[in-house]
């Protein structure tokens, strides 16, 4: 199973990287994803897969691209 | 059959000009429009009390048009209009700066009124865009939150 995974704004900062890519068998979900950093992510972090917003209980196939964002502030 | 244009953009937003362009090069035809409702955001040099000087804005390629053209497709199922268009600044802006134009147009003024409305108000709560404020003491910060609705 491959996983990107991309952060924005303040996590990018926080992870010092825009993004990364994982690679195990052992991820199923986005809860799998999360478990899987060192540094925690903030209570309000947003999720979204293939670039619809999602879940932790959401559930990954290989290939998908998994991102990690503080709440949005556009307009 | 709605008219929706939707652009995330780094060149400045030239509000009216936009606007005259999009209903010459789809509207003019269409004499059973009787209403456009604009709503144009502008930077402002202060935040919580702080001189802001400047401001980069950031946003997620791809997701932000998709999710934009999401709320857009259901907030014209409640409220029918002609045409919607949409352009969001991103990159470095400074104080005065257009960041957003949302425009509408439908038949009577009631649609184009809230489905433009409805669509800001949904933009802001959902759309991928992050602020990052340069204050004149040179300190830098990303705004929190903007929205009392932070969960899409």
């Amino acid at each position: 199973m491959t996983i990107t995974i991309k952060y924005f704004a303040s996590l990018r900062e926080a992870q010092g990287v825009a993004e990364r890519t994982f690679n195990s068998s052992e991820v199923h979900t986005v809860a799998d994803v999360i478990a899987r950093h060192e540094l925690a992510f903030p209570e309000n972090t947003l999720i979204s897969v293939n670039q619809v917003y999602a879940y932790p209980e959401t559930e990954l196939n290989s290939g998908d691209e998994v991102a990690f964002f503080p709440p949005v502030t556009g307009g | 059959m709605t008219i929706i244009q939707i652009q995330i953009e780094t060149s400045p937003i030239a509000t009216w000009q936009l606007l005259d362009e999009f209903e010459q090069e789809h509207l003019t035809d269409n004499h059973l429009i009787g209403a456009c409702s604009v709503f144009t955001g502008k930077m402002r040099s202060s935040n919580h009390n702080d001189e802001v000087i400047a401001m980069t804005l950031e946003h997620y390629p791809g997701m932000t048009e998709q999710q934009i053209r999401t709320q857009v497709d259901t907030v014209i199922a409640e409220y029918p209009v002609d045409a919607c268009l949409v352009h969001h600044r991103v990159g470095e802006v400074t104080p005065g700066d257009s960041l957003v134009l949302c425009a509408t147009w439908s038949a009577h003024r009631a649609q184009s009124f809230r489905a433009c409305e409805e669509i800001f108000e949904a933009l802001k709560s959902t759309a991928p865009f992050w602020k990052k404020e340069t204050l004149a003491n040179g300190d830098t910060r990303w705004v929190e939150s903007n929205t009392k609705n932070p969960r899409p």
